[in-house]
């Protein structure tokens, strides 16, 4: 409690352009010390760790000739949005990557950099910061090699902003990670009613239907944007197995690979031809 | 409420879990200057197991960065060249296993030192004529005797080829583990903490025990064991044979008191292995060698303990299975003689069963005889141990190159199933075979004989033995 009010009293954090949502903030607050119980309230996020590894590991390695022995991701730096208490950061610093990890609560980037901070490795390849995406945008621009933002689009209170905010503290052919949920009839029965409500899968009140991404919608804003969308595959939770895996159908859970234009940002111009096969939006070119 | 949504969720393979990752003492507060050094992975036992799992993982290319230490109590041995005699402890080893020390590189130093493929085993009964015979129809080899040393020695050229990764620590016995609790919320170390003898401590996020039948990471992690000493012990000696031959044949025959084995070393030479009682054991050390050779050979050709009741069912059962089948009754090789027995080489040691009801805890493992040990009769404890170790070593890559948290026991469960389903009925299997073969009373010899005989015709059962 003490901490909230501390963090309420320091950061402002109802701006109009913020894509942070304080009631979403609210909710992840009181888990904070949960996120590093396999068994517990994050389980299914633990256990998709199994699939979206994976996903960004052999992505990223098809899209570079480096080879690390060891440490596949080495040199590559990271920024994931919406950490938590590290679940995604840490794998993907073992792999050998350079991970910033935001998260908008204090508490969970509190318990983050305690996990990490017992592997002499991890504590180095990982920085943890208590912030929104867009408060690191001014000092960040075009820093980073990848975005993983996994689980949180469907919390974010503007999607455009948040992706706006990706782009350019993305270097250009840089690569943007999404996962997230569908917004159907299906995901409203399976994702909130059965997961929430009825198998505990998820801690109750999590989600919100109204806010959840159909991928028609995301890839749109993602190409209107300066994003080129290079795949995107469902995913299914088992609740038996406690196993995640993929599926052709993206009527529940989605994975989202695309990579932002060569062109650089602040460019006008749309004739210049770029290295990618990403077609230049001229509307929208130069966010 | 939570309670009852833990019982929707459907979970319930999970439900043991809980009881696993409360385990002992507390790992201590420790800041960050004076941690004491943290592995990947710790290998405690510098046995056949232990190196070859520490080698294997060295090799392995996920594991490239990482670090792994192999604890051995005690000193290194230099195997600069083989004595020309042959050590009295060997194994067979199964193709399987040729792979796996194939797979870090050591099985081409094994065959550049000494073994001896042999491509048949002949096993019968005393009290009958029953007997089975084992081959491959490839004319592929089924096995290879090889003495340990040599496959240590072969272990320890790939353990320093990978110095870089795996750091070696001789004459250190560790004496004391620390257990981490599963999910912290404090500021305890969330490591497994292992004390040295000499006061020195290691910390690892992985600790595989392979630390032999009386292993002290089993006892400290309190799994238990379900164990029962046999009331036999194993005579060990190289022998000599009468004359040289094509010796490409294992041999075991089931005697009263237990199976008596004679395994290939060369064209002149083979290693006993005779499981019988402690007394007639120690009589078997203690007499001189003429004796004892003489005792070998009356062992493996004396028809002393057939009756003609076994005898008369045993060849009626045979000339039935030759009506149905007439190929299913092999040729009956005999089994060469021995001349002598090399003076020093006799030895006798105890034997006995074990099975350890789990082979993982959060952040351990055990592997070879720590979880499993198993009569000789069958050949196979050595083979169960690089069993274990080729599947954890697949898991733990997997694991790797995840970047998931090596001491998990999200893969450590998974190497767990897949190896408690292959042992616990090999290990059973060999616990009944001891037993049913121990005893001379007819109806039990004429069930083994017709079983023997049957399993003999039978290709699809011999072919998954």
């Amino acid at each position: 409690q003490l901490s909230l009010f501390r963090f309420t009293v320091k950061r402002p954090f109802s701006t109009s352009h913020s894509s942070v949502d304080s009631e979403e903030m609210k909710k992840f607050q009181l888990l904070a010390h949960k996120w590093w119980d396999e068994e517990g309230e994050y389980a299914a996020l633990h256990s998709m760790n199994d699939i979206r590894v994976p996903f960004i590991r052999d992505t990223l390695l098809s899209l570079s000739s480096n080879y690390h022995p060891g440490n596949p991701l080495s040199g590559i730096k990271i920024l994931d949005v919406g950490c938590g208490g590290g679940l995604l950061s840490e794998p993907l610093g073992r792999l050998g990557a350079s991970v910033t990890g935001i998260d908008p609560v204090e508490d969970n980037i509190r318990t983050a950099d305690q996990h990490k901070s017992f592997d002499p490795v991890l504590a180095k390849r990982i920085q943890y910061k208590s912030s929104s995406l867009e408060e690191i945008v001014e000092e960040s621009m075009e820093t980073f090699d990848v975005i993983v933002a996994s689980e949180v689009v469907e919390h974010v209170a503007d999607l455009e902003t948040f992706i706006k905010c990706c782009s350019q503290v993305l270097k250009p052919e840089g690569s943007l990670f999404i996962t997230t949920i569908n917004k159907t009839q299906l995901s409203y029965v399976l994702g909130i009613v059965v997961a929430e409500k009825i198998m505990g899968i998820v801690p109750e009140g999590t989600h919100e239907w109204e806010k959840f991404v159909p991928p028609e919608e995301l890839e749109r804003l993602l190409e209107a944007n300066g994003f080129s969308v290079r795949t995107v595959n469902g995913m299914l939770y088992n609740p038996l197995s406690g196993s995640w895996g993929w599926m052709e159908s993206t009527s529940l859970n989605y994975a989202v690979h695309a990579v932002k234009s060569g062109a650089r940002a602040w460019s006008h111009t749309t004739d210049a031809p770029s290295e990618t096969d990403v077609q230049q939006r001229s509307a929208t070119a130069g966010t | 409420s939570s309670a009852a949504m833990a019982a929707l969720r459907g979970r319930a393979v999970l439900a043991p879990l809980g009881a696993r990752l409360r385990a002992g003492p507390r790992a201590p507060l420790r800041s960050a200057a004076s941690a004491p050094p943290l592995y990947d992975v710790v290998v405690s036992g510098g046995g056949m197991v232990g190196s070859a799992m520490a080698a294997v993982l060295g090799h392995d290319i996920h594991f490239h960065d990482k670090k792994i230490a192999l604890l051995e109590a005690g000193p290194r041995k230099e195997y600069d060249h083989m004595p020309d005699s042959y050590s009295n402890r060997v194994s067979s080893i199964s193709p399987g296993s040729a792979t796996l020390l194939s797979s870090c590189g050591a099985w081409d130093h094994v065959c550049s030192l000494r073994l001896k493929p042999f491509r048949r085993m002949q096993v019968w009964d005393a009290c009958s004529e029953a007997m089975i015979v084992f081959e491959k129809d490839d004319l592929d080899d089924m096995g290879y005797i090889v003495e340990n040393d040599v496959i240590m020695s072969a272990l320890t050229k790939q353990l320093d080829a990978v110095a870089d990764r795996v750091e070696v620590f001789y004459r250190s016995r560790a004496v004391g583990y620390t257990w981490p609790l599963p999910s912290r919320s404090c500021d305890t170390s969330p490591w497994v903490q292992v004390e040295l003898a000499d006061g020195r401590r290691l910390q690892t996020k992985l600790l595989i025990g392979a630390d032999g039948h009386n292993s002290v990471v089993r006892k400290e992690a309190e799994i238990q064991n379900i164990e029962h000493q046999y009331d036999q012990s194993a005579v060990v000696a190289t022998l000599h044979l009468s004359e040289a031959t094509d010796n490409n044949v294992a041999w075991q025959r089931f005697l009263p008191t237990g199976p008596i084995a004679l395994l290939p070393l060369s064209d002149t030479a083979s290693s006993l292995v005779w499981s019988t009682s402690h007394d007639h054991a120690s009589e078997l050390l203690a007499m001189d060698e003429e004796s004892f050779v003489d005792s070998i050979n009356s062992a493996f050709w004396s028809n002393i303990n057939h009756s003609d009741f076994i005898d008369t069912a045993g060849a009626m059962f045979r000339s039935a299975i030759s009506l149905l089948k007439p190929s299913g009754t092999a040729v009956r090789q005999l089994p060469p003689s021995v001349a002598k027995v090399d003076p020093e080489s006799r030895a006798m040691f105890p034997l006995g069963m074990g099975h350890a009801t789990e082979y993982v805890r959060h952040r351990v493992a055990l592997i070879g005889d720590a979880a499993h040990r198993v009569h000789p009769l069958a050949g196979q404890g050595v083979n169960l141990g690089f069993g274990d170790i080729a599947c954890l070593a697949h898991h733990l890559s997997a694991a790797a190159f995840n970047g998931s948290d090596l001491g998990s026991l999200k893969h450590l469960l998974k190497f767990e199933t897949e190896r408690q389903r292959h042992n616990v009925s090999l290990i059973a299997a060999t616990d009944v075979l001891k037993r049913l073969y121990s005893t001379t009373l007819a109806p039990l010899v004429l069930l083994r004989t017709w079983g023997l005989q049957a399993t003999n015709a039978l290709p699809p059962i011999k072919v998954r033995i």
